[in-house]
């Protein structure tokens, strides 16, 4: 037992207690008087040097907003540009009469309600003392006007702006994207990334597309002028001046003649279409209709424009090339083929008997072929020539779904691919994995057959199409698809161009590869479903056809495309490669509610081609004249 | 039918009139300040109303939380913030340089703020729990406490929240009767270390603050425009101030950082040195509320609380306004009830929630 020990004493503890507080609240009005002390001394002793200061001219940083960098195609044409448009901008603050200096400017320049309700909004998201545009792209005689009345209207000025301007339109809008008005979450985004800094006094961002994705390269770097201003705000006279750097060029692989061409063979069809030159994964031509037109946006789109856009059945906002995903189809044929022959479970001699359909062992089901009655005799190379599916019924019962998803997933189905826009969607793979995930449901053996002629859980985008037959065009080498071929840097003059290397190489048998890709080049031959397509092509090319179905067809029904709702018919799909022996192109076509592959997406790749090669400008086809159904 | 009469007793039954009313008009001028300080913007206005009514929120359910169940929360939540601390060591977000955040999925948090309540709740708890009188060790263990967390966030770098922890903890050692003595030796010593301070622990920007707030011409577009700006808004201000919405230093953006951190300078211009007076009143008249309740404190443990919140309010008024007005560095202090931005009203609020409920729960007769 310590002696020290004392219990507490609680009441001489609260006695000190008491005391300390007393202590602590004397402190407390001390410094209270210290600042008052200090606020007597600048406001009153100090107060009249400090009101000159704030009276007399005085320096403030204005920034100095960069251009945006420009975006060319591989042959130099501007794909997105500045336009230096007149603006008339009010600054709230300086107008007494707001609302009757807006009625009388429309005297002299109209103003739409819709312009109206646009400057509104931002006054209520800006500060009085900024100066917003009540109308943009002023025509010369508007500026005209107005300049002679100036003087009526004080606190309203015309600026010359730099607006974005995209000459194609709909023709790139899924390619290219848009800039719009810097929201308060792109600001919190920036303030993440430590790049606020660069953008004060930026007032637009990259949206979607090209411009998003290369927002940094684009923006450039803000400059800063010292300026003397006066206590209205004015400016008096600039101090110094560092100047911005704009934003780096972009050069693109694309070729919008190339593009103009895809455009045209498709006449009125919906749909999506991808040119890549095999040879280093470069997109020659991304399609994806309808587009919409990106200019709407620069400026923040108003809402009529915005519904009509938004609310359209043909979903033009919907980028189709990059995130549609539509079952492969018999597309996805030619990978089930080399699975087939890589894992020994098909030689080139091995033969069926096709009646036009396949059972499983026990089951009552039908899987129907598309040919009914069937192909007779089909081997591998006849397989995918005439596209039999019960071949491929077969295939998939042999190989298991387990064979199916390792294999095939190496050609990027179910994976993006990383071209250099965003919003990419994987698709799918299904494997008994994914579906216990999704739906907690085993999977059954009628889930594989499906999946073996591209049909089933399968989802693919045209995009990953294009990927996968890149690398049967070349042998197994797999390279990044993308858009951005060179990037200017207008600090330093310097031009950076992309390196195409290989993501990756396929180990795959000479002599498989080769007995597909003949089987595929025989696709555009007399015989093959893309027989019409290829009839007197200058060159070889090689092909598959799919069909994508829309809805199913119940047992015991066939498939009848005048019965059926234009908007359920199947999408038609094409997957090419030219010259075959050699190629320098690669193409999906996928035709939404086109019918089959062989009469619509066929015809279309061929007309592409021949602009490619040829330089023959295609003429449209006209939607719903589908011929017979052929897949 | 709801019997009105029941249900506001219900609501009001442990809430302190008199404190409540010094925060809402505290509040209320800040609304009217931020207004002119953004500029109009009603959308900051309306994020701003959200923030109180959520810190009123967090402050009604403290006050009604009993001291005993306050009590049994020091523990855990003092454990709970030293863990959150050292996740943020180890996987941090990093902003602006600083290792602050912590992203836990749905939101971002910065656990610093939580060791402002935990750290004099864990050890008034500490000291509350002895039996005997106190001893140098008591003290010395208490220290340790406080010393942890602020050590981790001093880390972070973050000074200005480590400095404001840190007197938290201070008002704790000093109301709970740490010698005389000690503390003027503490004093001396800490006078010692501080150039030891300065040369090897402080970063650069955090000197630059300092010789800067010395000399604010020195740098006169960097670190010292704030200082230069906001005295020039201050001064200008004279003694009945330019008028609501009328300070040029404000309105033509001169001024840094003015809807959070430099609110009070655009106070200071438009309403002047008698706006400045009738401020500090008021904000007397909270602290002196706070002061009474701390007096009235039944035990030990709330007597602690009590008196390391009053006083951590009232170097927050000071720090600020110290800060804006150019006797003490720029340290980013908001202006209590004023500034714009929600953690720290929460923060607030929530001690004064635990303020009203040692005020106004019946009190246990100490036999």
């Amino acid at each position: 037992m310590n002696y020290d020990v004392e219990l507490r004493n609680h009441l001489k503890e609260l006695r000190s207690f008491h005391i300390r507080l007393a202590i602590a609240a004397i402190f407390v009005v001390l410094l209270f008087c210290l600042l008052l002390a200090r606020f007597f001394y600048l406001q009153v002793i100090r107060s009249e040097h400090y009101t000159t200061l704030a009276e007399a001219n005085r320096i403030a940083i204005m920034p100095l907003v960069p251009n945006r960098g420009l975006i060319f195609d591989r042959n130099g044409i501007a794909l997105a540009q500045n336009h230096t448009t007149y603006t008339l901008e009010i600054i709230p603050d300086k107008v007494t009469n707001l609302e009757a200096a807006i009625e009388e400017l429309a005297t002299l320049i109209e103003i739409t309600p819709e312009d109206h309700r646009r400057f509104n909004k931002l006054k209520r998201e800006n500060t009085r003392f900024k100066s917003l545009p009540i109308r943009t792209r002023l025509s010369d005689a508007e500026v005209a006007r107005f300049a002679a009345n100036r003087y009526r209207f004080p606190g309203i000025e015309i600026k010359a702006r730099l607006l974005r301007h995209y000459p194609y339109a709909e023709l790139l809008s899924h390619v290219i994207g848009y800039i719009g008005r810097i929201s308060d979450k792109d600001l919190e985004q920036l303030e993440r990334d430590n790049a606020l800094e660069n953008y004060r006094g930026s007032s637009h961002i990259g949206r979607i597309g090209l411009e998003q994705s290369y927002e940094k390269e684009l923006h450039g770097i803000t400059g800063f002028e010292e300026v003397e201003i006066d206590v209205a705000g004015r400016h008096v006279r600039t101090l110094s001046r560092t100047p911005p750097v704009a934003g780096n060029d972009l050069t693109l692989s694309l070729d919008i003649k190339l593009q103009q061409a895809a455009e045209t063979a498709f006449g009125d069809y919906r749909g999506a279409l991808i040119a890549m030159d095999p040879e280093n994964g470069e997109i020659l031509a991304f399609v994806s209709k309808p587009g919409f037109d990106p200019n709407l946006f620069v400026d923040g789109i108003d809402h009529l424009n915005w519904r009509l856009l938004n609310e359209s059945i043909d979903r033009p906002l919907n980028n189709r090339a990059l995130r549609g995903v539509y079952p492969p189809g018999s597309t996805f044929k030619p990978f089930m083929a080399l699975a087939g022959l890589e894992l020994g479970k098909r030689t080139f001699s091995y033969s069926i008997s096709d009646p036009g359909y396949f059972s499983l062992p026990g089951s009552q089901h039908r899987f129907r072929d598309w040919k009914p009655g069937g192909h007779g005799r089909v081997n591998l190379h006849k397989s995918l020539v005439v596209s039999c599916d019960t071949y491929y019924y077969m295939l998939a019962h042999d190989l298991g779904i387990n064979n199916i998803f390792s294999y095939i997933s190496q050609f990027g189905f179910g994976k993006r691919t990383e071209i250099d826009i965003p919003g990419e969607v994987a698709g799918l793979l299904p494997s008994p994995d994914w579906k216990k995930k999704r739906f907690n449901q085993n999977w059954f053996p009628g889930d594989t057959i499906s999946v073996g002629i591209g049909q089933g859980y399968n989802l693919s985008t045209p995009l990953q199409l294009t990927f996968a037959t890149m690398l049967l065009a070349n042998e197994g080498i797999a390279y990044r698809p993308h858009f951005v071929k060179q990037i200017h840097d207008n600090k330093n003059g310097q031009v950076y161009a992309h390196k195409a290397k290989p993501m990756y190489t396929l180990d795959i048998k000479k002599e498989n590869m080769a007995h597909v890709r003949n089987a595929l080049v025989d696709v555009t031959r007399p015989g093959g479903t893309a027989a019409r397509a290829g009839a007197n092509a200058a060159y070889t090319f090689a092909g598959k056809t799919g069909t994508s179905q829309v809805i199913n067809i119940k047992q015991g029904e066939r498939y009848n495309a005048n019965k059926i709702n234009e908007r359920h018919r199947d999408h038609a799909l094409f997957t090419a490669y030219a010259p075959a022996d050699n190629p320098k192109i690669v193409l999906t076509v996928l035709v939404e509610n086109g019918g089959s592959g062989g009469s619509t997406a066929a015809p279309i790749a061929r007309q592409v081609l021949d602009y490619f090669f040829l330089g023959k400008m295609p003429e449209p086809l006209l939607a719903g004249t589908a011929g017979n159904p052929q897949r | 039918m709801i019997d009105f009469n029941r249900l506001w007793h219900y609501l009001t039954r442990y809430v302190d009139n008199f404190l409540l009313g010094g925060i809402f008009l505290l509040m209320l001028i800040g609304l009217v300040v931020l207004y002119s300080a953004s500029g109009g913007n009603l959308g900051r206005i309306s994020n701003q109303i959200v923030n109180i009514a959520v810190a009123l929120t967090v402050m009604w359910l403290m006050a009604n939380i009993p001291l005993q169940q306050i009590k049994r929360l020091a523990l855990p939540l003092y454990i709970v913030g030293i863990v959150l601390l050292i996740a943020v060591a180890l996987f941090g977000e990093i902003h602006n340089g600083a290792r602050r955040w912590l992203n836990i999925g749905i939101t971002r948090i910065q656990p610093s703020e939580l060791l402002k309540i935990a750290v004099p709740l864990m050890m008034a708890w500490y000291f509350d729990k002895s039996e005997i009188t106190l001893r140098l060790r008591d003290y010395a263990g208490a220290t340790l406490i406080l010393l942890l967390p602020v050590l981790l966030i001093a880390r972070q770098p973050d000074l200005g929240t480590a400095l404001l922890i840190t007197a938290s903890g201070f008002y704790v050692l000093y109301f709970a009767g740490l010698s005389w003595r000690i503390m003027a030796g503490l004093l001396v010593s800490a006078a010692a270390i501080l150039p030891l301070f300065w040369t090897f622990a402080m970063h650069d920007y955090q000197r630059k603050r300092v010789l800067t707030m010395l000399d604010p011409s020195q740098d006169p577009l960097g670190a010292g425009y704030h200082i230069i700006q906001s005295s020039i808004a201050i001064g200008s201000g004279g003694i009945a101030g330019k008028g609501w919405q009328k300070g040029t230093q404000s309105q033509l953006d001169f001024l840094p950082e003015q809807s959070t951190d430099f609110i009070f300078a655009v106070f200071s211009e438009e309403f002047g040195l008698i706006g400045n007076g009738l401020l500090l009143l008021l904000y007397l008249a909270v602290i002196g509320r706070c002061m009474i309740i701390t007096a009235n404190a039944p035990t030990q443990f709330t007597r602690l609380v009590a008196g390391s919140i009053t006083f951590t309010f009232f170097t927050y008024v000071f720090v600020n306004m110290g800060m804006v007005s150019g006797i003490l560095p720029v340290v980013g202090v908001p202006l209590p009830l004023i500034s714009y931005g929600g953690t720290s009203l929460v923060t607030m609020l929530l001690g004064f929630g635990i303020l009203m409920s040692i005020q106004t729960h019946p009190k246990l007769v100490k036999t």
